[in-house]
């Protein structure tokens, strides 16, 4: 920690970053993000196991990426959010700076991005197997009642979009869910229009979601949509053969090859 | 006129929903669903949660539905025809085990509602409800209703109110409207007659942290604060706050089409969301979150108590518990009433 602080403090100094993300100490032993942009207040800067929030989704916030240069406080689950977003040309070596925490609780300050997609890689995507088991659970039910455990955890959403917000890929200045002309996804909290969401949601971030639980954690109604990306990285993985951040790469689903087994674009 | 106080022993109150239950009403009551507890339809006694601080959701939806249909419409040849909602058909609703904050709110969502034209909807929802009020023996860091004009004990908006007499007491029934005597008329056998009670050693101690009326002046000379860049750079921009919030009222109104019929729908919305005040023209005059977030606080502290002469504000605390990022409500209104101007 006094490490960290020690760091940040020096980016600010010399000036070679305007903002440091990291975490600091909320409310009821909760920690959240923090900006620093003066020397001085490095001190707020903590970190330990409480530091669940993913930081990627703040590098694409306009009023984060105003201030200049920023280096981020960044887990693993965070490492992972900042290639692929690089990968998507959302953050480049200009914009960002990255000081990792290791999930030995290391801190690595990388020169580049290619230097930290090299340690992403040495750490595969793995569903916990917590996850796993209630994954297959769900795999064991017969469609009608997978559709009844759906309707019943979908329905109470009321669409304050918490999912979308702490989620670092969903970064679209406009999403598809606030159109009406033309309607894409009802936007009224119903069944049908849940269910739609959510659904649309869970197959955008397919090929792209690291497994960081942040939709999980910021939905206010503790709804499992966690269980959505999870199984889509398990079907990747059967599929595809999984995958992992690039910083230059095809993308799960938007790329087309002439042997692919569908035919239905031709 | 003095306060009917009533005592309910601790065996009647399952007594009491089995006798509203057989008189028809529909009991909404908070029930936890994935560690969450929000308002539902109850259908035992059993089923109830008790014990908790606060509920995750408020109780506004009883009267301001997340969804509310407002009218269906068909095109023919002869033109459109539409055809409104029957506003005759409300269910007899109890809401039971609302927090004084929450009772309190109803009045605050209601200066909304009836600010000009009164919401016909709204309040013909809101006249069949009758609101069960149970006090607070607990708080914890996130509560500061008696910075905004509440209490743990406060009778604001409840019907009846039900104070627990000790962790395994009877219960102090304050019969607070007509609607609470209708109830009492119903089971006058449960609610006995009680002696001088003094509810207030019942109930959690929640310090004052500010005072409303300062930090309203003080919003006066806040609009352009930098402060507001500050707190809401964290804010990532969703409507937690405002669907978990008893007072928040804005709304979207939606036309979904399906080939030549359709609804009208008006649905929850948010002044959080970065589309909620774009214009046509592609301006957006709120282009920022921190004017997002200066709304907010503006519009509960500052223009509602010039408007509706009311606070937006119960100080539930259900903001702050419900934010992915930990914008702390209250942290935030005790800066601004510290901060040098």
């Amino acid at each position: 920690m006094d490490e960290l602080r020690k760091l940040a403090k020096e980016l600010l100094e010399t000036s070679a970053v305007n903002i440091v993300i990291g975490y600091e100490e909320g409310t009821a032993g909760k920690t959240r993000a923090v900006f620093v942009e003066k020397p001085e207040d490095t001190d707020r800067l903590l970190f330990d196991s409480r530091c669940i929030q993913n930081l990627a989704a703040y590098v694409t916030k306009r009023e984060v990426k105003d201030k200049g240069r920023m280096a981020i406080a960044a887990t693993l689950p965070v490492m992972r959010s900042i290639i692929q977003l690089a990968s998507e040309f959302q953050v480049s070596d200009d914009s960002l700076h990255v000081l990792g925490l290791t999930p030995e609780s290391r801190l690595v300050e990388f020169k580049s991005l290619t230097d930290v997609e090299k340690f992403v890689h040495q750490y595969q995507i793995e569903i916990d197997a917590n996850y796993k088991g209630k994954l297959e659970n769900l795999n064991k039910l017969t469609p009608s009642e997978r559709w009844k455990f759906w309707i019943d955890e979908l329905t109470p959403c009321f669409k304050c979009y918490a999912c979308r917000a702490a989620c670092p890929m969903c970064y679209c200045s406009r999403c598809t869910v606030d159109f009406n002309q033309p309607q894409w996804i009802p936007v009224p909290s119903h069944e049908l229009g849940n269910f739609e969401w959510h659904f649309m949601r869970a197959v955008h971030l397919t090929g792209r979601c690291i497994d960081c639980d942040a939709c999980y954690n910021a939905c206010p109604l503790a709804i499992p949509l966690n269980l959505l990306t999870k199984k889509m990285i398990e079907d990747v993985k059967a599929n595809f053969g999984g995958y992992q951040p690039l910083l230059k790469g095809e993308h799960l689903m938007s790329t087309y090859k002439p042997d692919d087994k569908e035919n239905f674009i031709q | 006129m003095s306060i009917d106080k009533r005592l309910i022993r601790k065996d009647s109150l399952e007594k009491l929903f089995d006798i509203l239950k057989q008189n028809n009403k529909t009991i909404y009551a908070p029930a936890s669903k994935n560690g969450k507890i929000s308002f539902k339809e109850a259908e035992s006694y059993s089923g109830i949660s008790t014990g908790y601080i606060q509920t995750a959701q408020s109780s506004k939806e009883v009267a301001f539905p997340r969804t509310e249909l407002i009218l269906d419409y068909s095109k023919n040849k002869d033109g459109i025809s539409v055809k409104g909602i029957d506003l005759n058909n409300f269910p007899e609703i109890i809401l039971w085990g609302v927090r004084p904050c929450d009772a309190m709110g109803i009045g605050e969502l209601s200066s909304i509602f009836d600010w000009d034209n009164k919401d016909e909807i709204y309040n013909n929802r809101l006249s069949h409800v009758t609101v069960f009020g149970f006090s607070c023996s607990k708080s914890d860091e996130y509560c500061f209703c008696t910075s905004v004009g509440g209490d743990p004990g406060n009778t604001e908006g409840s019907d009846i109110l039900f104070t627990r007499l000790g962790e395994d007491g009877d219960y102090l029934a304050e019969i607070l409207t007509d609607k609470g005597s209708a109830v009492l008329s119903i089971a006058p056998g449960l609610f006995e007659k009680a002696g001088e009670i003094k509810k207030e050693q019942y109930l959690a101690g929640v310090p004052v942290r500010f005072k409303r009326e300062i930090v309203r002046e003080r919003l006066d000379q806040f609009f352009e604060s930098e402060q507001w860049v500050e707190q809401s750079l964290k804010c990532l921009g969703c409507g937690a706050c405002a669907y978990v919030c008893p007072t928040c009222a804005c709304f979207d109104i939606q036309d979904e089409a399906h080939g030549k019929t359709g609804s009208r729908v008006r649905c929850w919305d948010s002044c959080g969301f970065s589309q909620f005040t774009i214009h046509t023209s592609g301006h957006n005059p709120r282009n920022v979150q921190s004017q997002r977030w200066s709304q907010r606080i503006m519009h509960k502290f500052s223009y509602m108590p010039e408007r509706l002469s009311v606070y937006g504000c119960t100080g539930c605390g259900r903001c702050s518990r419900a934010c992915p990022a930990d914008m702390n409500i209250l942290d935030q209104l005790i800066s601004i009433q510290e901060a040098a101007i």
